[in-house]
C-alpha cells in the first residue's frame, strides 16, 4: 500500500491514485497545472465555435507549460517553436462550424496551421492517427460531428496509444455528440458563456469565455470552471460547485431491440 | 554558332523508315507525304522524282494528281518529325555545349570556343558534312558569329559556308534576298511590294524610316529592323537549349504473369529498391513516380504518385503506392512492372535512421503529409496563407502544405476576426430595430438567438477592381448572444442603395 501522505508534490503531473478516500486525496484540476494529459475529448454543440476555440487556449497551455518532449533545461527550448500542428475535420463538422479561418487564428499559431479536410470519419481517423505519429507536429485538433459508427472504444483506444507512445497530444473535438464510451484521460463538456466586459467597450463582446465540465479524468476530481481566454493565458473565475453528476451516459441507448440481440 | 537545315527533313525520315536509298527502291516511284488541311489534304513534302514531275511542299493534292497521276501518297508525321528533331539536337551537342531547335527542319549549335577541338572551324564544318550525309539527312551547314548570319547562310548561302569573325557580316550577306532574315510570309510580301529584295537594300534605307513604318511589330519575326540587328549582332537573340534529362528507371520483367495482390506487393517493394539505389547513385530523390503495370492482354495501367519534398526511402514508396494498387485488375496476369521517376530533385545522402529509432520517433513531416495526400487527396491537406484582400473569404488561399509562402505585407489587426468562417456564409432572418441600426435578435438553423451585446458596423466594400457595379457592400457586426455565444454576421447592403431590394442578413463566421 502506498504511504497516506495526501498531497502530491507540486510539479510533477500527477499519478492515479487508487484506493479508499481516494477522491479526497485527487488533485483539482486548475488552469496552468501542467496535466500530462495526451488525448483529451471535448464535446460542444455544433452551432457555436466555443469547442475549437477552447481546444486551441488548452493546447496552447499546454505548449507553455509542459513544453512537450523538452528538457527544462534544455537551450532548444528557448527559440520559439516552430512546429506545425494538424486540425483535422470531417465533412459534417465543416458543414456545421465551418473552417479554420487564419486571421482569427492566435498569432503565435496561425503560420504553423495544416488542415485536413476529410470526408468521412474514417478518414478523419486516420489522419488524426498519422498525425499522431509524427514527431515533427506540436499538436492535433481534431473536430468529429455526432457519433460515427467508425468512433468507437477501440478506434479511441488506437488514438490514445498512438498519442501516449509517441507524446504528440490531441484534443477532439466531438460536436453535437452523445458522451459514448472512449478512452480520453480527460473529458470536457463545453458552452459558451457571457465574456466579460471589455474595457474600452462595454457593449462589445469580450475575450472568449466558456463553462467547461470536466466530468471525467483519470487523475483529476471532477469540476466545473468557467474559463476565458487572456491572450497569454488561460484565466478562470471561481470554481463554482464541483459536479457530482458522475460518469455521464457512458453507454449507448439499448434502443427498442433487446440487448440479447446483440 | 553553327547552324544546319535538313532540307528534307521529313522524306529523309521516311526513306529511313522504308528502309530504301536515295532514288532506289520506293523512293524511285513519285512520293509525297501529305497532311490534312480545312480545304482538303496538302503535300507537306516531295521526294525528288516527284518534284521533277512538278508537285511542290504546299500544294493542294488534287492539283499535284492533275499534274503527274502516278503520284504514291503517304501521310506525313510532323509530330514525328519534331521528336526526331530534339533528339537530333542533343546529338548535336557533339560539336558546342548548347543547341537549340529551330522549327521546323533545323538546328542552332553554339560552338563557341569548341571548334580548335576538331582541328579549326574548316574541319568541323566538314565532319559536321560527312556526319550528316553518313546519317542520311540532306544537311546544309553553316557556320557564323550569329545564329541570324548562321541560319541565313545555311539556307541562302552555299553548302559548307563559314563566315569567320573578321569578316563584315553586312558585307558578307548582302546580296542574299530579304527571306534570309527569317521574316514571316506577310513581311516578305510587303518588303517585295516595296521595292526591298536584298538584304543590302534594307541596309540602304534610313534606319529612322525602317523604325517608323514597322514600330508596331514587335515579334522579331515581323520586324525586319530587329532580325537585321540580331544578324549583324547588334541585339541579342538568346536561344532555348535542349537539354537532355534522362529519367531514373527500373523495371522486372516477370517469368509467370502474376495475378495475385502480394506478389504484386513483391514486386513493387525489389523495384522500390532497385530505384533507391538508382536514384542514390545519382544524388537524386523522386517528386514523381509513375509504376507502368503491363499486362498479358495487351492492357497497360499506370499509376502515378507525387510527392511534397523529395525522398528515395523504398519502405515509403512502397507504402504510398500500395494504398494505389487496391484497384488494379490484373485480368489474365501482368507480366512486366516498371518504375520510372519523371521528376526528380537533388537530395543529398543523409544517414539512414534505424527501424527502431523511427518507431521510437515517430515519422517526418513530409511522410506524414504524404500519407495523408495518397489516401485523402492533394485538395484535402493544405495550409491556409494570407491574400492581400479585405474581403474576409478572400484574406486566405490555401496551398499545399509544404509548399514556400510567399512573402506579403503583415496584415492589419484593427479588428477582430472570428476562429472559424463557414464555407458559404448562411442567411439568417434578422429583427432590428432601425434598418440601419443594430439587430436585435436573428434566428439561426432553426434557434433563436437574442443579442446581448454587440460591435459595429465594420464597413467592408466590395472590390470594385474585380467584381461587377452592382455588388452590395457589407456591415459586419460582432456579436454575442444572451448565452454567450459570439458570431461574426453581416448586413448585405442598405437600405435604398439602387442594388436590389431590402438588405439581407448572413452569418459569416463563429468566434471562439
Amino acid at each position: 500500500m502506498q504511504s497516506l501522505n495526501p498531497s502530491i508534490p507540486p510539479g510533477l503531473p500527477p499519478a492515479l491514485v487508487r484506493g479508499l478516500s481516494a477522491s479526497e486525496r485527487t488533485a483539482r484540476w486548475r488552469p496552468g497545472i501542467a496535466t500530462g494529459c495526451r488525448h483529451a475529448e471535448i464535446f460542444a454543440s455544433g452551432g457555436e465555435g466555443s469547442s475549437a476555440g477552447f481546444a486551441l487556449s488548452l493546447a496552447r497551455e499546454a505548449l507553455r507549460n509542459e513544453g512537450w518532449r523538452c528538457a527544462p533545461g534544455d537551450p532548444a527550448a528557448d527559440t520559439p517553436d516552430e512546429r506545425a500542428w494538424l486540425w483535422v475535420q470531417d465533412k459534417a463538422a465543416r458543414r456545421l462550424s465551418g473552417r479554420p479561418y487564419r486571421p482569427g487564428l492566435p498569432p503565435d499559431l496561425r503560420h504553423r496551421l495544416i488542415h485536413v479536410a476529410a470526408d468521412k470519419a474514417e478518414d478523419a481517423l486516420f489522419a488524426l492517427e498519422e498525425g499522431l505519429r509524427c514527431r515533427d507536429l506540436a499538436f492535433v485538433i481534431g473536430e468529429i460531428a455526432g457519433n460515427p459508427k467508425a468512433l468507437d472504444f477501440t478506434a479511441s483506444r488506437r488514438l490514445s496509444l498512438a498519442a501516449e507512445r509517441h507524446g504528440v497530444p490531441l484534443w477532439l473535438v466531438r460536436l453535437d455528440a452523445a458522451c459514448d464510451l472512449g478512452s480520453a484521460r480527460m473529458r470536457w463538456k463545453v458552452v459558451a458563456a457571457p465574456s466579460l466586459a471589455p474595457r474600452w467597450n462595454a457593449h462589445a463582446p469580450g475575450a472568449a469565455s466558456w463553462r467547461a465540465e470536466l466530468f471525467r479524468a483519470h487523475t483529476f476530481q471532477p469540476g466545473q470552471w468557467t474559463l476565458r481566454d487572456e491572450g497569454s493565458e488561460l484565466a478562470f473565475s471561481p470554481a463554482t460547485i464541483p459536479a457530482t453528476s458522475g460518469a455521464g451516459d457512458l453507454v449507448r441507448a439499448s434502443g427498442d431491440r433487446s440487448l440479447a440481440a446483440g | 554558332m553553327l547552324a544546319i537545315w535538313c532540307a528534307h527533313l521529313a522524306i529523309d525520315r521516311w526513306r529511313q523508315a522504308e528502309g530504301c536509298r536515295r532514288g532506289e527502291g520506293a523512293d524511285a516511284a513519285p512520293v509525297v507525304l501529305v497532311g490534312e488541311s480545312a480545304h482538303g489534304p496538302r503535300i507537306a513534302a516531295v521526294n525528288a522524282a516527284a518534284h521533277d514531275q512538278g508537285a511542290a511542299a504546299g500544294m493542294m493534292l488534287a492539283d499535284a494528281r492533275a499534274l503527274c497521276p502516278g503520284l504514291v501518297v503517304h501521310p506525313a508525321d510532323p509530330g514525328g518529325d519534331l521528336a526526331f528533331l530534339e533528339r537530333l539536337a542533343l546529338w548535336a551537342q557533339r560539336w558546342g555545349p548548347w543547341s537549340a531547335l529551330d522549327p521546323p527542319d533545323g538546328l542552332i549549335v553554339d560552338i563557341t570556343g569548341a571548334a580548335h577541338l576538331f582541328g579549326g572551324e574548316q574541319a568541323l564544318v566538314a565532319d559536321a558534312v560527312r556526319l550528316m550525309q553518313g546519317r542520311g539527312l540532306a544537311a546544309r551547314i553553316a557556320l557564323a558569329p550569329t545564329a541570324g548570319a548562321a541560319w541565313a547562310l545555311a539556307h541562302f548561302g552555299p553548302q559548307g559556308a563559314i563566315l569567320s569573325g573578321e569578316e563584315d557580316i553586312a558585307r558578307r550577306l548582302g546580296p542574299l534576298p530579304v527571306a534570309a532574315l527569317r521574316l514571316d510570309d506577310d513581311v516578305q510580301l510587303l518588303l517585295r511590294r516595296l521595292g526591298l529584295k536584298r538584304i543590302e537594300d534594307l541596309a540602304m534605307v534610313e534606319r529612322e524610316n525602317l523604325a517608323r513604318r514597322f514600330r508596331n511589330r514587335r515579334a522579331p519575326a515581323a520586324n525586319p529592323l530587329v532580325r537585321l540587328d540580331q544578324l549583324l549582332g547588334r541585339l541579342p537573340e538568346p536561344a532555348l537549349p535542349v537539354i537532355g534529362v534522362e529519367a531514373p528507371m527500373v523495371q522486372r520483367r516477370l517469368m509467370e504473369p502474376i495475378r495475385h495482390r502480394a506478389l504484386l506487393d513483391r514486386v513493387a517493394a525489389d523495384l522500390a529498391d532497385d530505384m533507391a539505389r538508382v536514384l542514390e547513385g545519382q544524388g537524386q530523390g523522386a517528386r514523381r513516380l509513375e509504376l507502368g503495370l503491363w499486362k498479358v492482354d495487351g492492357d497497360v495501367i499506370f499509376r502515378q504518385l507525387e510527392m511534397s519534398a523529395a525522398s528515395r526511402d523504398p519502405a515509403h514508396l512502397v507504402r504510398l503506392f500500395a494504398a494505389r494498387l487496391d484497384d488494379v485488375d490484373a485480368g489474365f496476369g501482368i507480366e512486366m512492372v516498371r518504375l520510372r521517376a519523371s521528376w526528380t530533385e537533388p537530395l543529398a545522402l543523409a544517414q539512414s535512421d534505424l527501424e527502431a529509432a523511427a518507431e521510437r520517433h515517430g515519422t517526418s513531416l513530409a511522410t506524414c503529409i504524404d500519407r495523408l495526400t495518397v489516401r485523402l487527396g492533394s485538395q484535402a491537406v493544405r495550409r491556409p496563407v494570407p491574400q492581400a484582400s479585405h474581403l474576409p473569404e478572400r484574406a486566405q488561399r490555401w496551398q499545399p502544405p509544404l509548399a514556400p509562402v510567399r512573402t506579403s505585407q503583415e496584415e492589419f489587426e484593427f479588428h477582430h476576426r472570428p476562429l472559424k468562417i463557414l464555407d458559404r456564409p448562411e442567411s439568417i432572418a434578422v429583427i432590428y430595430a432601425a434598418p440601419d441600426g443594430l439587430p436585435r435578435v436573428f434566428g439561426w438553423r432553426g434557434r433563436r438567438h437574442v443579442i446581448a451585446r454587440a460591435e459595429g458596423p465594420e464597413r467592408i466594400a466590395p472590390e470594385w477592381w474585380r467584381e461587377r457595379s452592382s455588388v452590395r457592400l457589407r456591415d459586419y457586426y460582432r456579436i454575442e448572444d444572451e448565452e454567450g455565444r459570439r458570431f461574426w454576421i453581416y448586413r448585405h447592403g442598405i437600405a435604398g442603395d439602387g442594388r436590389g431590394g431590402l438588405p439581407e442578413w448572413f452569418i459569416q463566421g463563429l468566434s471562439a
